[in-house]
């Protein structure tokens, strides 16, 4: 008895010992299939890092961004980790709120990172966040309705292939829509799907001087396009549907093509989610000959806040959860398919990857045709392929989706959203001081 | 003729209540109806029937864990309770029974405290957290949650000290009664009614509170608002998942609310055909 009395109480003690030594570190993140499977997966960093123990803050995408933003401008310290895109690290990094990550260790490999997604987390050729899953867009479509329809897709179509096959595929009767595109009001919404169409069309948000370029011929031909294709071959509604609305109707089998994010290709190639899994083809983004396609770039990154006070454990933690050796976990867990995909040029290399993930070598081309530092035809004095990273754009780029939104809807003409996109952009940029 | 009128009237006054209420409780039931639906039912349209599948259930547990959500709504919601009425029962009496020429003007001022958008002071109470180490502790959301529903408190306690003669009282101080034996022994047990109303009217606002409840905390101090917000998905279906959350979040609420309506009904009624 006393024996085991005083077992218990050594345990005890060492387990409190343990505890008090132990450092915590609190990771924010957003609730998705990649993230939710690496919060599985943590018991391998644990393990080779006893004395670390994680939290983990899981927030729908808009509130984690408002509550990071609060957060590191208070200096307010309660993340050591965050989840943050490729619009936050330059605007972040530039304001000195995240620590560079030159400590990621020996066999981290940093050269392997997609040069793509690396250059929009960088400044100043140093890396300020680690990719954990990155993506582009491209165009996924139903090989069945293109056959019936007598068109083949060519790997790298153009928008006026596009309009002609969402012309042909349409099918009212049968449920459906030659095209679905993104149409709620958003700049992560239906500005991320317009800005990058709008640069294949030679369209740009501000010139060099940051005056906004709304009222040129450009923006006309891209918005009336995008309008008058949806109209008449995109879905009933069109202007209240983002991702997941988009999601659910190729899944249902109601859209012909969709141009959206490349991380849906697991979900619509899915056989136990989607209904046309093995009908689904890939192709790159629409251009218009101009040298730039419509499609977009992000990776979903960890950062270190400024304000940390175990940035060693944190900066281990990023370390591991992009690593190779975080991928090659994954995969012999959960397989390859699940692997989060767009960071690392390894990756498309491996055989194994490759036949797991029919859309592998799309999605790689799609990543690669983004050029985050020069992301249209003619120059422009920002970064960034779907937004402008500069701090006011989230207000501005949702205050002009909703005039977008609304010409979509047929509550505006295009010539008034663009006039009154032209007028919101002016006054803010005045506001914030670029237009002198 | 006069009695079938009157039933006649009857019935369409029970059946309007009935659309009323279940118009009303509709949202709260597909949420429910939803919750044993698989992701890929719960994007396919709308449809009252489900497979009666409890795997969201199963996956919110395994990815959240609910309980210590629950715990911490549970404590927040009564301790702010309990802070509140500390705070208010004394704020209330003064101005029931010791009113001055500007006790209405101070009423309304702190109404119109309620009028302010949150987000508007989100950055000062941010900063105060922080400077004062509050930042996810349950003391510091407690405060916070106690002064939001202060004003609304005192308001409810004033109409009801109101009512109450304060012939009462001074017959108490007549006979030797401090004024904190009068608060304690004789005001506080005749207005039992209207603190259990109160108080219960003030654990909802509380156990509902989403905008400081989710931006002052992060895993310590974080209550089920919190938890219902990490079921929410920029990519991929989540509206099963995230009715389970809504679910399991609300139905402790439902229950009580449920047991409680009567004091409910009778506090929220009290006074109001005066």
């Amino acid at each position: 008895m006393k024996l085991r009395t005083l077992t218990l109480g050594l345990l005890s003690a060492s387990a409190l010992a343990f505890a008090a030594h132990a450092e915590s570190i609190t990771i924010a993140t957003v609730n998705n299939g990649d993230m939710v499977r690496m919060q599985k997966l943590t018991d391998d960093f644990t393990k080779a890092n006893p004395d670390i123990q994680l939290n983990w803050v899981t927030l729908e995408e808009n509130v984690l961004r408002e509550r990071v933003t609060t957060d590191i401008a208070t200096k307010g310290g309660q993340y050591d980790v965050m989840t943050i895109g490729t619009y936050e690290v330059p605007i972040w990094a530039k304001q000195s709120w995240l620590l560079p990550l030159d400590k990621l260790g020996a066999d981290y490999d940093a050269k392997d990172i997609i040069p793509a997604i690396a250059g929009g987390l960088s400044v100043d050729g140093k890396l300020y966040a680690a990719p954990f899953y990155g993506e582009s867009s491209f165009v996924m479509y139903r090989k069945d309705l293109m056959d019936k329809a007598g068109l083949k897709m060519p790997d790298a179509p153009t928008w006026d292939f596009i309009k002609q096959a969402a012309d042909k595929m349409t099918d009212r009767a049968s449920g459906v829509n030659g095209v679905c595109l993104r149409g709620k009001a958003g700049w992560g919404e239906n500005m991320a799907f317009l800005t990058a169409m709008s640069n294949s069309f030679g369209a740009r948000w501000f010139d060099e001087n940051w005056k906004p370029q709304f009222d040129q011929p450009e923006w006309k031909k891209t918005l009336q396009f995008y309008v008058d294709l949806m109209k008449a071959d995109g879905p009933e509604g069109a202007s209240s549907n983002g991702f997941n609305e988009n999601l659910a109707l190729f899944q249902q089998g109601k859209c012909g093509m969709w141009i959206d994010a490349t991380v849906a290709a697991s979900f619509v190639s899915d056989p136990k989610a989607s209904k046309v899994a093995d009908k689904v083809g890939y192709a790159l983004a629409p251009d218009n000959g101009l040298g730039k396609r419509g499609n977009w770039l992000w990776a979903w990154s960890l950062a270190i806040p400024a304000g940390t006070q175990k940035a060693d454990a944190a900066e281990k933690f990023v370390s591991w959860a992009t690593s190779k050796h975080y991928a090659e976990l994954v995969a012999s867990k959960e397989g390859w398919a699940n692997v989060p995909p767009g960071t690392r040029s390894s990756l498309y290399a491996n055989p194994e990857y490759q036949k797991a993930a029919p859309f592998a070598k799309m999605t790689l081309d799609s990543i690669n045709a983004a050029d985050p530092t020069h992301p249209t035809v003619k120059p422009v004095p920002y970064v960034g392929v779907q937004f402008v990273a500069i701090p006011e754009f989230q207000g501005l780029g949702t205050t002009v989706g909703q005039l977008f939104s609304a010409a979509l809807a047929g509550q505006s003409s295009v010539d008034d959203a663009l006039k009154q996109a032209q007028d919101a952009a002016t006054a803010t940029m005045t506001e914030g001081g670029y237009i002198k | 003729m006069a009695r079938a009128v009157t039933t006649q009237h009857k019935t369409i006054a029970t059946a309007a209540a009935w659309i009323v209420a279940l118009l009303i409780f509709f949202p709260i039931l597909y949420t429910i109806i939803t919750s044993f639906k698989s992701e890929q039912e719960a994007i396919q349209g709308f449809n009252l029937i489900p497979s009666g599948t409890f795997e969201s259930y199963t996956e919110v547990q395994a990815q959240s864990g609910y309980f210590k959500f629950f715990l911490n709504s549970v404590l927040l919601s009564v301790g702010s309770t309990i802070l509140a009425l500390l705070v208010a029962i004394p704020a209330a009496w003064s101005m029931a029974f010791s009113p001055t020429k500007r006790t209405k003007d101070i009423l309304m001022w702190m109404l119109s405290t309620k009028m302010m958008p949150a987000v508007a002071v989100l950055f000062p109470i941010y900063l105060i957290f922080r400077n004062l180490g509050l930042l996810d502790s349950r003391i510091g959301l407690m405060v916070m949650l106690m002064l939001i529903n202060l004003p609304i408190v005192v308001w409810m306690l004033y109409t009801y000290f109101r009512e109450i003669p304060g012939e009462i009282l001074e017959a108490a101080r007549m006979d030797g009664a401090s004024l904190w034996n009068e608060i304690i022994y004789v005001l506080t047990p005749m207005a039992v009614p209207g603190i259990a109303s109160t108080m219960l009217l003030n654990i909802i606002l509380a156990w509902n509170e989403a905008f400081w409840t989710i931006r002052l905390t992060t895993t310590d101090a974080a209550p089920l608002t919190a938890f219902i917000s990490s079921f929410s998905s920029p990519q991929g279906l989540f509206w099963a998942k995230l009715s389970a959350a809504s679910t399991l979040a609300i139905a402790p609420i439902l229950i009580m609310g449920w047991f409680s309506q009567k004091q409910l009904v009778r506090g929220l009624t009290f006074g109001a055909v005066k």
